[in-house]
């Protein structure tokens, strides 16, 4: 960076000139109030400063209606910020249609990431301008955050669970990343970089690179490797449901309740399949918990994905995005 | 004051010179005696946690972590968060002033269960150096929020030692709150109706309902934690089923209330100050008083907007935020009216008043940043940035020390007999102020640049701004001197106080100073308003 003392950070998603909007009307509330706040202050204390020792204030004068004024008042403000925060809010949390999923798995003091087309990379994420992107995430270990500046999206990254965050990019160049969520003794270095490419330059650095550093079985070696393909393949006896096609669907389960098959229950009813069991099957899966590091579960899940795509399944794949990834049930 | 008076006021006894020697000290049932050996405590612990946030801004003068190690920095800032919130921010006011003043503001002998007094302080300091000696020992590096399962599987420091400590002190909370109720209740002196209570009571009140209430559920969540810890119960692994989010709700289900446990005191003293130094009852007594209670009851609703970010689902997020708006009313409101307090009163600009006039500016860009944080599209940004420090040392250092330094000169001739200097005094609370604002308001800029809290190394583009804030932090360091050089002269030097100095009404001021051990000669009746400054009456003892 050439400029040595910026004082506003760059902008490069339309979320973040929403959201600076909403901070210059929050900044410019919060100035107007306590300037005048320290204007009446001093005005008041050096109008009406003691002028001999034994002088006393006058009686108060007002009273409740003026009380009720300047409740009413903030109360307003503070409602009408309410709205918009939400409004923007919500508008974050929920992937547009057209998002396309990367996958993250960050880790004390990393961030590994995998493109879709299986390529991985750990550190710097690229990406296409102009695409919109869905990135699923989960932790190895401790709590971590996502957090790129520059696009003002920010979003917890947990063990044991997915969460999603999607951005699109305005324009090409080479963004911070941070972790903002305390994670440890290196947690200042677990930085990174989200470079956004013109498409063309994207595609040419697909082909430019090889599989990433450690190659991690695909998840159709590990579906055959898990045996998962005994029970859930069209040529058994059906003993358990097929899976094509089956991503983005609102399922029933044994219980009555309906849930969206999502990647976090994917990634339960892998590590915990008696779970939540749908309906007509029998509780007989064994749990992959264990057996499967959190890189190898998201290849799985790749490829659960992946099965029946030819099918137009791809509304209804985005569909699931509308769920916010964090209800995952019991 | 002539000679003679002086002379016949030192041969009168007082709680300072009742008793000699340490025993009478340590076994001690009077509240003010009690409220002076909390004084020491917390203003040990405030100079501990005081060193080791110099420490910090050193560290963070250049962007490459050289001065420490990252471990120490990360031991060092989770330090200085637990010994300024646990020890010196949550009992600063209540345990120090309100201990001293609750008794004598409603003309009582003493608190309700004075040996639970005593044992309150002991219980305090038991925990206080229980915790130190595990900072000896390698301290602890989870933050002072102790996230899991970083806290539960990660860490590998004295991440149960330290949560000890704190759980004893949690003890001394309830113990001080429970004798505030019981005494606000049941020892008013005759005619002290509760709308006649001064509002430093009802603040303190309400302060009281959220150590009973809130508690004993972060005693709950550090013995989880440490179950969770030694014996891997699996409440909060994901790996064992747990959901590493619950202890976040828990836990700000307590430390969010805990922001008002330092503020609320606060608000009161602010109350007592604005209305001495404009000669004038407060605008709006009652809608002060029902806003202390209010702001500690939606103080309990709104721990979510911690967790916006979290995977929390965005309808609570929805929820939470609406709640933490409907806080930030009453909130203005108190600041309003301290505003409209001074209208046509009789401004005196003593020192006392000059912390108070700071706390108004302070506070209300602490609680305005508050709000911006509590709207969810701004919040995505800046949570777990410089935002939020700089905003929640706008409160709590700006807000609640602004108000125990201000508080402190206002009742020092009371607590001493007294007086300290008066040039000094100033000066030090110009230079806090200044330094204050040095200090901190870089650190918004930082924050909406990006920069993430608990970094002890960062890009070199956040620089200049890290040096302002380290600058203004020596500044604020040393005007944190200044007061305790001439107030520890004073106690030997000072002149002597009358029992008034400020002309300021209320039953404290109606006393000695100091007061005799059981606060008054003669047991005092009330027939007329909090701060009825219009039909002032010679105070009866001189």
């Amino acid at each position: 960076m050439s400029d040595r003392f910026p004082l506003f950070p760059e902008s490069a998603t339309k979320l973040a000139r929403e959201i600076d909007a909403l901070y210059f009307t929050a900044l410019g509330i919060t100035a107007v109030f306590s300037l005048l706040i320290a204007v009446l202050v001093l005005y008041f204390a050096i109008r009406y400063r003691r002028r001999s020792e034994d002088e006393v204030g006058k009686p108060e004068k007002g009273g409740l209606w003026l009380e009720i004024v300047w409740s009413a008042i903030p109360l307003a403000i503070l409602m009408g910020m309410f709205g918009w925060g939400a409004k923007i809010f919500f508008e974050a949390r929920r992937p547009p249609s057209d998002a396309v999923a990367y996958y993250v798995t960050a880790k004390q003091w990393m961030w590994k990431f995998q493109h879709p087309d299986g390529r991985r990379e750990i550190n710097d994420l690229h990406v296409p301008l102009g695409q919109t992107i869905k990135l699923v995430m989960t932790s190895e270990d401790a709590i971590h955050s996502f957090f790129v500046p520059a696009f003002r999206v920010k979003m917890d990254v947990l063990p044991g669970r997915y969460t999603t965050l999607w951005f699109r990019a305005e324009k090409a160049g080479t963004f911070r990343l941070f972790c903002t969520e305390y994670c440890g003794t290196e947690h200042s270095f677990m930085r990174g970089s989200v470079v956004v490419m013109e498409p063309r330059d994207y595609e040419a650095w697909l082909g430019n690179r090889t599989l990433g550093p450690q190659r991690v079985a695909t998840g159709e070696e590990l579906f055959a490797q898990l045996a998962c393909d005994t029970c859930h393949r069209s040529n058994s006896a059906a003993q358990a449901p097929i899976l094509d096609g089956i991503f983005g669907k609102v399922e029933k389960f044994a219980d009555g309740s309906e849930v969206l098959i999502d990647e976090n229950y994917l990634r339960e009813s892998i590590l915990n399949p008696g779970a939540k069991l749908v309906e007509g099957y029998m509780a007989i899966m064994p749990t992959a918990q264990g057996r499967l590091s959190e890189e190898e579960l998201l290849q799985l899940i790749r490829y659960l994905k992946s099965l029946g795509e030819e099918a137009p399944a791809e509304p209804e794949t985005a569909g699931s995005s509308e769920g916010p990834a964090e209800e995952q049930g019991s | 004051m002539s000679t003679q008076v002086a002379k016949a006021d030192r041969r009168r006894t007082h709680y300072l010179n009742a008793d000699f020697g340490v025993k009478s000290w340590l076994l001690t049932r009077d509240h003010k005696r009690i409220a002076l050996l909390y004084l020491i405590s917390v203003s040990l612990f405030f100079l501990l946690g005081g060193l080791m946030a110099v420490f910090i801004r050193l560290e963070l003068v250049t962007p490459a972590g050289d001065f420490v190690q990252a471990g120490t920095y990360n031991r060092l800032f989770t330090m200085h968060g637990i010994l300024m919130v646990f020890f010196f921010l949550i009992p600063s006011v209540p345990a120090v002033l309100g201990n001293f003043l609750i008794p004598l503001m409603i003309g009582a002998k003493d608190l309700a269960f004075p040996r639970i007094n005593l044992a309150s302080w002991y219980v305090y300091t038991i925990g206080g150096l229980f915790t130190l000696w595990a900072v000896l020992q390698g301290g602890v590096d989870t933050g002072w929020t102790f996230y899991v399962p970083f806290s539960t599987t990660y860490s590998n420091t004295y991440v149960i030692a330290v949560g000890l400590g704190i759980f004893i002190t949690g003890f001394s909370s309830i113990m001080t709150g429970v004798n505030f109720i019981v005494t606000i209740h049941r020892m008013r002196a005759p005619g002290l109706t509760w709308f006649r209570l001064p509002l430093f009571v009802w603040a303190h009140y309400a302060t009281s309902l959220i150590f009973i209430l809130g508690t004993p559920v972060l005693a709950i969540t550090i013995l989880l934690l440490a179950a969770e810890r030694m014996f891997h119960i699996g409440i909060f692994d994901p790996a064992l089923g747990g959901d590493p989010v619950l202890f976040q709700h828990l836990f700000w289900f307590y430390s969010h209330p805990a922001v008002y446990i330092m503020i609320l005191p606060t608000m009161g003293v602010m109350s007592e100050l604005v209305t001495a130094f404009a000669r004038k009852r407060i605008f709006g007594y009652k809608v002060m008083a029902f806003a202390s209670v209010a702001i500690a009851i939606l103080g309990f609703l709104v721990w979510g907007h911690h967790m916006y970010v979290s995977s929390q689902s965005p309808y609570a997020g929805m929820i939470f935020s609406v709640l933490s708006m409907l806080v930030a009313v009453p909130s203005a409101v108190k600041v309003f009216n301290w505003t409209a307090t001074l209208y046509e009163g009789s401004v005196s600009w003593e020192t006392p008043m000059l912390y108070a006039l700071g706390f108004i500016g302070l506070f209300t860009i602490g609680g305005l940043t508050g709000v911006m944080l509590a709207t969810l599209g701004i919040d995505i940004h800046v949570h777990d940035t410089y935002f939020v420090v700089a905003h929640f040392h706008y409160i709590m250092v700006g807000g609640a020390i602004m108000g125990f330094l201000g508080g402190l000169h206002f009742w020092w001739p009371k607590i001493t007999g007294r007086l300290y200097p008066i040039f000094w005094s100033k000066f030090g609370a110009i230079v806090i102020f200044l330094g204050f604002n040095l200090t901190f308001f870089p650190q918004f800029l930082l924050g909406y640049m990006g920069m993430p809290r608990r970094y002890y190394s960062y890009p070199d583009d956040f620089q200049v701004l890290n040096v302002m804030s380290s600058a203004g932090a020596t500044i604020l360091g040393i005007g944190y001197l200044i007061p305790v050089i001439y107030l520890i002269w004073s106690m030997r030097y000072g002149k002597r106080a009358s029992a008034n100095p400020w002309g300021a009404v209320g039953l404290e001021w109606e006393t000695h100073s100091p007061p005799p051990t059981f606060n008054f000669d003669e047991p005092p009746t009330v027939d007329h308003e909090a701060y009825e400054y219009t039909k002032r009456k010679e105070s009866r003892v001189e």
